[in-house]
């Protein structure tokens, strides 16, 4: 298995994305944010941090890059795709995903680990949790108030694309308490919350992040067997 | 009431960065021909008939704007 | 208006010997000016004037400490040095911590900066002492920030609080570097001056050790980064003023503000950049340019290597119109680095910063003559000996005096302050002052996960990163200073915010290598305040030749002062250290393991003096402070990483500020976990669980180790008490015969602090 992850100028958290990735056995592929090209991989991860400065507004710039026209095709065609953070950002700036990220309500960067629920198992990147499994991840951001229109928000509680809410306390005032989301068919997830930040206890505050990882295995697996 | 525009710039000797990086990402995306852009903020002020020029100056230069940094403008723009 | 013909250059120096120069306005005496112009042999030209004036201020020459530095390379013996790759008087120093790789580390104030726009200043004081690091070659790997402020409640506090923690956060989390830990003090002696340092841990191969070299006639010498503006040269502005006379509307620089902006993205993807360059071996040196911009970094290179060198200082890439070359020199914009590269080499070189997208320029060569010559569209402007510049400066014997006043301060004990009565609202009040509360406010502000190395941060004693993924070698790092002891006795003082450090990062489980600092003080006109400076020097380097670790660099700050009035005495120390892997290390929190006794390693004693009790309930500064004993330290040091490498200790964390009562609290709210404390009943209540002894630290043992570990405590000579267990069950911390709270009444106190202060 093969995922690709996207360096952009100011990507913070791609060599992280790695080390999860190398972790559950699969190979990473690095991307990088001018090759208009994916290298053949089954999945791709756009990680987070600071694109182009994040000047302007947050992922306005990246989601331009070149490497980001075959992401979206790629997308199209059922691939799957996470954004974490201010990967989430750049894929909701690029259409792939509804909403946008605000400043967080309190206008300060957080940096905290952070209690969420799974809500929804069968996305390309949740069915190795547990329905309702209540899992610790790291968030780290200064923008990641989720905001949609009321209808936007509707839809997606009522399609469950709602994947990862924020529990015990929204530290940002999202919305509906989201945390991350997914597109109609569950293969494009952004979330805010970094899983690559929680794959070894010894550095995180769990490894229940590994779980976002293998289940993009498992469901790439099941395409290559079908 | 009327309503009163402030806008808060960076001054033209302080270094820009977010203006910069909108600057040099026009021409990949196609626009060419723009030279140096700078970024900053406008306010919008609904305020009443009472509050003169002295004090929308004040909320300007000790509040909105960070003077050491960036200069303003006020305008009244109408009601 | 034809400026070209106001450039001031060397035959027009020649020419007119006798032209009035502002070189007092720049900050140079009589002497020093004329010392100037001997060197020369005639005037110095205006951009020679700006060279040597920047270079030669307190802040970049060292003038009034020099001649107290050289106690640091005095003390220093052989053997402490066996583990140092590079040491002062480079950019940062370098130690072998095994397995083939170097690490380097530095503090940097940037004091003045942060007060005038703390939201910038302290920015860039990350951006400045991560390219410090750089330039040595080294990837930076964390940062960590010791910061001072004014009294919590006074007014101008919050103002600069918030600025600054989102200065840092913003620079800091941007560049993708874990922030792992620091210092947060309130005192009013800062008021009107806070103390911004930033520090930065950089690892390396150790072949990769790149030193600012300049060596190699004909090699070429590259700017690269960002453009180069009017950013802080308030200073040189009286030159432009000068230049500009009678001309107001174009000359209108007399009151630029000494503010720099930084652009953090623009540092991320130099640091990418210098890092392809410097694994792809196509530099001979490289530096940054930091206080003193292209003066500094023309001259430095130039000094370090064996010829001379040539800049043409018209090419350098500027964001500002008609800058003169007296500008040009001394503007401190920042994100900028200087590289010296074989001629072979250019062609690779500017393909790697093409690949970032990083500016690059090629302004001079390495010349096989003396001098670094500097033109400016084919007119010479600067000739001069680069050392004279850089390292020939003026060197001060400022008069030492014990300030009068010393006696009685020391003589005004905490003896006879009221003690209280109640126990369980002192341990609360105490819990909830600004200076033992919670930093979670601060901390949570900046991103400690990024790089994905992070073992321990805030609020552990050190900030403990990985830096072998293979092996799990790390570095472990704390900063301290308790400037309260440092007032009452400066060399007993700075010995104790050696020990603190120390022990700070033995109770992480890491062995402790080097030593940096950054010393704050007042006015080094104040004879009081060079006795303080030196007394200090002298603790820290008496304390590392006791602990035989080398001091590898340090940074010196004056003029720290509100109004006349003098800051308390912060000479910060920061020591480094090394855990052979990070999977041993002794995190704080307890309840890691099932049943666990709490023991109190060290003594006791009724110390009082310069404590946080004596601040918080009486507002007390008097007396003498603990006595640091380091061969004492020292041992604790081993007790406490043989406790980690055999796997005894569950947990760990040094008692320092509000005593005993203030760790245990600590260690359990960490931890999420209850504990009861057990106090010895032929010892006062209120001096076992406040007073500030040195040399302590509350471990927890599982109960199958405590034999094990108490046995080897007592072989080693070390005194140790029970102090307490911990219970996972109760939820609550209960002092035995004192008081009981419950975690969440704890948590409640701790936390409240610093968010109602200033969110």
């Amino acid at each position: 298995m093969r995922i690709g992850v996207i360096t952009f100028p100011g990507s913070l958290d791609d060599g992280d994305v790695v080390r999860a990735v190398r972790r559950c056995e699969a190979e990473a592929v690095p991307l990088w944010h001018g090759d208009a090209e994916l290298h053949g991989v089954d999945a791709v991860v756009v990680p987070g941090g600071f694109s182009y400065g994040d000047y302007l507004r947050c992922g306005a710039i990246a989601r331009f890059a070149p490497v980001m026209g075959p992401v979206l095709e790629a997308a199209a065609g059922g691939m799957p795709v996470l954004g974490i953070c201010n990967g989430f950002q750049i894929l909701c700036e690029a259409g792939l995903l509804p909403g946008a990220l605000t400043r967080n309500a309190g206008l300060h960067y957080v940096c905290r680990d952070q209690w969420l629920r799974v809500e929804n198992t069968r996305t390309a990147w949740s069915t190795r949790y547990e329905p309702g499994a209540e899992i610790l991840v790291p968030i780290k951001h200064g923008e990641g108030n989720y905001q949609a229109d009321k209808e936007t928000i509707a839809a997606l509680e009522a399609e469950n694309r709602i994947v990862f809410r924020y529990i015990e306390e929204n530290p940002n005032g999202s919305r509906a308490d989201i945390a991350g989301i997914c597109s109609a068919n569950g293969r494009v997830l952004g979330l805010m919350p970094h899983p690559e930040h929680a794959i070894d206890p010894l550095t995180g505050p769990s490894d229940d992040g590994l779980g976002m990882f293998y289940s993009a295995l498992d469901s790439l697996v099941k395409v290559t067997n079908e | 009431m009327a309503r009163v525009v402030v806008e808060v710039m960076p001054k033209p000797e302080i270094l820009d960065p977010q203006g910069q990086a909108v600057a040099k990402a026009l021409p990949r995306l196609g626009f060419t021909g723009i030279g140096e852009v700078r970024q900053g903020k406008r306010f919008e002020l609904d305020v009443d008939d009472s509050v003169d020029d002295a004090a929308l100056h004040r909320i300007a230069e000790e509040f909105l704007a960070n003077t050491v940094i960036e200069e303003f403008t006020v305008r009244r723009v109408g009601s | 208006m034809a400026r070209e013909r106001m450039i001031d250059t060397t035959a027009e120096a020649a020419k007119t010997p006798e032209l009035d120069q502002p070189y007092a306005e720049l900050g140079l005496k009589d002497d020093e000016y004329a010392r100037i112009r001997e060197i020369l042999g005639r005037r110095p030209t205006e951009a020679e004037l700006a060279m040597y004036s920047v270079m030669w201020s307190e802040h970049c020459s060292y003038k009034s400490s020099k001649v107290h530095l050289k106690y640091f390379g005095e003390t220093t013996t052989e053997e402490m040095r066996t583990r140092l790759l590079a040491g002062i008087g480079e950019n940062a120093g370098v130690v072998d911590i095994g397995d083939g790789w170097a690490v380097t580390f530095k503090v940097e104030s940037h004091n003045h900066p942060s007060y005038v726009e703390p939201h910038q200043g302290a920015a860039t004081g990350v951006g400045g002492i991560v390219r410090d690091i750089m330039a040595m070659g080294a990837r930076p790997i964390a940062v960590a920030d010791p910061l001072r402020f004014g009294a919590a409640e006074a007014e101008d506090t919050r103002r600069v609080v918030r600025g600054v923690v989102d200065g840092i956060g913003h620079y800091g989390n941007c560049l993708g570097l874990p922030n792992v830990g620091g210092e947060l003090v309130f005192d009013s002696s800062y008021n009107g001056n806070p103390l911004v340092n930033a520090l930065c841990v950089g690892a390396m191969r150790s072949e990769d050790l790149h030193l600012a070299h300049a060596s190699g006639t004909g090699n070429k010498v590259i700017l690269f980064g960002a453009r180069t503006g009017l950013d802080g040269i308030g200073g040189v502005s009286v030159l432009a003023s000068e230049t500009f006379e009678g001309d107001e509307t174009s000359g209108g620089r007399k009151k630029l503000p000494s503010v720099q902006v930084g652009d953090p993205f623009t540092e991320k993807v130099l640091i990418e950049c210098c890092l392809e360059v410097i694994r792809a071996g196509i530099v001979v040196g490289i530096q940054d340019l930091g206080g003193a911009g292209l003066s500094c970094a023309t001259s430095e290179l130039a000094s370090a290597g064996d010829g001379g060198m040539r800049v043409e200082l018209d090419r350098v890439p500027l964001r500002a119109k008609d800058m003169t070359p007296a500008e040009v020199l001394s503007s401190e914009s920042q994100e900028r680095m200087c590289a010296v590269v074989a001629p072979e080499h250019v062609d690779a070189f500017l393909a790697v910063c093409a690949k970032w997208d990083v500016t690059a320029t090629e302004i001079g060569a390495v010349t096989d003559g003396d001098n670094l010559v500097i033109t400016w569209h084919g007119e010479t402007v600067v000739d001069v000996p680069p050392r004279t510049v850089a390292h020939d400066g003026p060197v001060y014997q400022r008069p030492v005096q014990r300030p009068e006043s010393q006696d009685a301060l020391q003589a005004n004990t905490s003896a006879s302050l009221a003690r209280p009565d109640d126990l369980r609202r002192t341990v609360l009040e105490m819990l909830a002052a600004p200076n033992l509360a919670a930093k979670r406010w601060v901390t949570d502000q900046y991103d400690r996960y990024v790089r994905g190395g992070t073992v321990l941060a805030q609020p552990a004693d050190s900030g403990m990163v990985r830096v072998d993924e293979q092996t799990g070698r790390g570095i472990s790092v704390a900063t301290d200073c308790n400037s309260r002891f440092v007032a009452l006795d400066p060399y007993e003082g700075a010995r104790l915010a050696l020990a603190e450090a120390y022990r700070n990062v033995a109770c992480g489980g890491a062995t402790p290598l080097a030593v940096s600092d950054c010393l704050n003080f007042g006015s080094p006109e104040d004879p009081g305040v060079m006795w303080q400076f030196r007394e200090a020097v002298r603790g820290i380097a008496d304390g590392c030749a006791e602990l035989g670790i080398p001091v590898t660099g340090g940074n010196v700050s004056f003029y720290n002062q509100t109004g006349s009035t003098a800051i308390l005495p912060t000479p910060v120390v920061a020591v480094l250290g090394v855990i052979d892997d990070v999977d041993r290390r002794i995190p704080a929190g307890i309840g890691t393991e099932t049943g666990e006794t709490l023991l109190l390693l060290g003594e006791t004693r009724d110390e009082f003096d310069g404590s946080e009790w004596a601040r918080v309930a009486h507002g007390h500064l008097g007396g003498l402070p603990p006595k640091a004993d380091l061969a004492w330290e020292k041992l604790l040091g081993e007790i406490l990483v043989a406790g980690s490498r055999d796997g005894m200790i569950s947990a760990a964390h040094d008692v320092a500020d509000g005593g005993l009562i203030q760790a245990v609290i600590e260690m359990a709210l960490i931890g999420q976990t209850g504990a009861r404390v057990l106090l010895d009943p032929d010892q006062d209540p209120f001096v076992q669980l406040f007073a500030e002894s040195a040399g302590r630290a509350v471990v927890a043992v599982p109960r199958s180790e405590e034999l094990r570990f108490t046995e080897m405590c007592t072989a080693r000579g070390l005194p140790w008490r029970k102090t307490g267990v911990v219970d996972a069950e109760s939820g609550s911390l209960e002092i035995q015969g004192v008081a009981e709270f419950s975690l969440t009444e704890l948590a409640e106190t701790w936390n409240a602090t610093l968010p109602r202060l200033f969110d």
